[in-house]
């Protein structure tokens, strides 16, 4: 066995595989999960380091290029790593989602680039399976990297409602009948030596489509969109991996395209959707137009009283949502817990699975906070509890507390699963104004007897219940 | 860049099915609370895809294909960097549950 640079190749790339693998089974466990990026991490520093050695393999065409070659890499390497770094440095925990979506779409891009680059090789001799993987592969990158930089601005705020022409869905099967039309021919007419036109009118025709796919989507089935993004991107790595006869790609590519489809399906069961429902139904606001007449009226109340209130109870439950962390006021949160908890007082939080921008990203935001786990719960394990709960509190949350998604069989959230905060004895909200949810569903609950609605900022809100409950400390 | 063809048909047919069902098993055990990172970190994962930049642009023979290797390299490097200090930033921060510490520290937000 020679130690030739191919060697090396081969071994690197092996040994990147397994601690891919190892340490995505670390990261499913809170307590080795640290380590488990760590672990990945090194395999990609491996990988990369070992495909300098391409330097010794070059094919003949390439040679007289190759230390231009050389240098591009090093620094688009270099460029790319210290952006990404930079700002997945600055990045506030609010915003990872839209993050992981604009560096998945990098990786989108990544992956039709190495297919255009495939596609324009002149000398090229191709087979029509690796071509047709490369074509594939391209398609579904490109369409990851438009559709995740609109799910990117979407949720940044930098495009604001939904987009949506007459027609919409007509138009984007065209358009994707057109891009796959262009496809087959480059693939079984032109077996891969198309003229540089047209291959650049195919990715331009997926690029667009990924942009038609995305822009109807509402804000509040993102994740899921995002999710689906990163399992296409896994996929689109994993075909290009195939094209370049590169198992370290195949393996990471698949594993991510298979852990990313069951991501995705399980974000959509627990926002009570279908995946194919978010992408064509166009759901996500304008919804409720049908909704019955809802009796009561809403109840203001101080904040200073709510905390007193709460003072006095044996059991709180406290449901967070993503205006919670919108305001900042996580921290503020802890601390006004903290001193409920001091006086005897039981607090827990419940945590709906899509509070927050994705599954799991309120446990994130309520980490960030230093909020220790035991007392966070998940909807399952709490929601047998708010009936013996004196108060409950929802912070910035709307449509996960919802009780029209158990009763009201017109409403569009109709069927998800909910936390039952109107079952507690009191209900205190703390909303910033009399605003819809982020489905655009008028919520019951705020109508309801038992709730009393807290108005302002979260976190000016937090501060005003913890100097009540101080004051009351002090008044001793 | 015409490469010996050893990986075709059903071997890698195989390394399809196999990674596939790895992946299944890695999320499908996981609890929900851990989502958001182990999209970003499969997210992270799949940043591999600069390695394949990397070999398509030293083997570039144009500057068509000098600009769009260095565009597939700039973006995978970015999807590698990015996913992995983001991940590794929400990680940091899933403290192992102790019942006698609940007391966190205060981070400013």
């Amino acid at each position: 066995m020679n130690l030739t640079p191919q060697f090396i190749i081969d071994a690197s790339y092996f040994a990147a595989a397994f601690l891919f693998i190892y340490g995505l089974k670390r990261m499913s466990s809170p307590v080795t999960a640290r380590s488990g990026i760590m672990v990945a991490g090194i395999g990609m520093l491996v990988a990369v380091l070992a495909s300098f050695l391409y330097y010794f393999g070059v094919n003949e065409a390439a040679l007289p290029h190759l230390g231009t070659n050389v240098v591009f890499a090093a620094v688009a390497l270099f460029l790319g790593t210290a952006w990404a770094w930079w700002s997945g440095k600055r990045v506030a925990m609010t915003a990872m989602p839209q993050m992981v979506a604009l560096y998945n779409g990098m990786g989108g891009g990544a992956a039709a680039c190495i297919a255009a680059v495939e596609l324009l090789r002149t000398t090229a001799v191709h087979q029509t399976i690796p071509l047709l993987l490369a074509v594939v592969g391209a398609l579904i990158g490109a369409v990851s990297l438009s559709g995740s930089l609109i799910a990117w601005a979407k949720l940044d705020g930098r495009i604001n409602g939904v987009w949506r022409i007459g027609g919409q869905q007509i138009l984007n099967g065209i358009v994707f009948l057109a891009t796959l039309a262009v496809a087959i021919y480059i693939v079984f007419v032109a077996h891969g030596h198309a003229d540089p036109a047209i291959v650049a009118a195919f990715f331009i025709g997926a690029l667009i489509f990924g942009v038609m796919m995305t822009m109807p989507i509402g804000g509040a089935d993102m994740p899921v969109v995002i999710s689906l993004y990163n399992a296409f991107t896994g996929l689109a790595v994993g075909f290009e991996g195939y094209v370049l006869q590169n198992p370290a790609l195949m393996i990471a590519g698949m594993v991510v395209g298979s852990a990313g489809t069951l991501l995705t399906l399980l974000m959509a069961k627990a926002m009570n959707r279908s995946v194919s429902n978010v992408i064509f139904s166009n759901f996500g606001d304008g919804g409720g137009e049908q909704q019955g007449e809802i009796k009561g009226s809403q109840k203001p109340a101080e904040a200073g009283d709510a905390a007193i209130n709460m003072r006095y109870a044996s059991k709180v439950i406290i449901a967070p949502g993503y205006g919670l962390a919108v305001a900042q006021a996580q921290h503020k949160l802890y601390e006004f817990v903290k001193l409920l908890t001091d006086a005897g007082v039981e607090v827990k939080f419940a945590i709906h699975p899509v509070a927050g921008r994705m599954p799991g990203h309120m446990n994130v935001l309520l980490a960030e906070a230093g909020v220790p786990y035991d007392m966070i719960y998940d909807l399952e394990d709490i929601n047998g509890e708010f009936k013996e709960a004196d108060v409950a509190v929802v912070i910035g949350a709307n449509d996960t507390v919802n009780p029209a998604a158990r009763t009201n069989k017109s409403s569009p959230i109709y069927g998800m699963p909910i936390l039952n905060v109107d079952q507690a004895k009191q209900v205190y909200v703390i909303k910033r104004g009399q605003g819809k949810g982020y489905s655009g569903v008028e919520n019951e609950l705020f109508f309801a007897d038992n709730c009393n609605l807290v108005y302002g900022d979260a976190q000016k809100v937090m501060v005003a219940m913890i100097q009540a409950v101080k004051s009351l400390e002090g008044g001793h | 860049m015409d490469l010996a063809t050893t990986l075709t048909g059903f071997v890698a047919l195989y390394i399809f099915m196999l990674a596939a069902f790895t992946g299944y098993e890695i999320i499908g055990r996981v609890p929900s609370i851990l989502h958001t990172p182990l999209m970003s970190g499969s997210n992270f994962v799949h940043g591999i895809v600069v390695v394949g930049a990397m070999y398509a642009l030293l083997n570039a023979t144009s500057l068509v294909e000098q600009i769009i290797g260095f565009a597939g390299v700039l973006l995978g490097a970015g999807n590698a960097a990015g996913g992995y200090v983001v991940t590794e930033r929400m990680l940091e921060m899933f403290k192992p549950s102790d019942k006698k510490q609940p007391s966190g520290e205060q981070k400013k937000a």
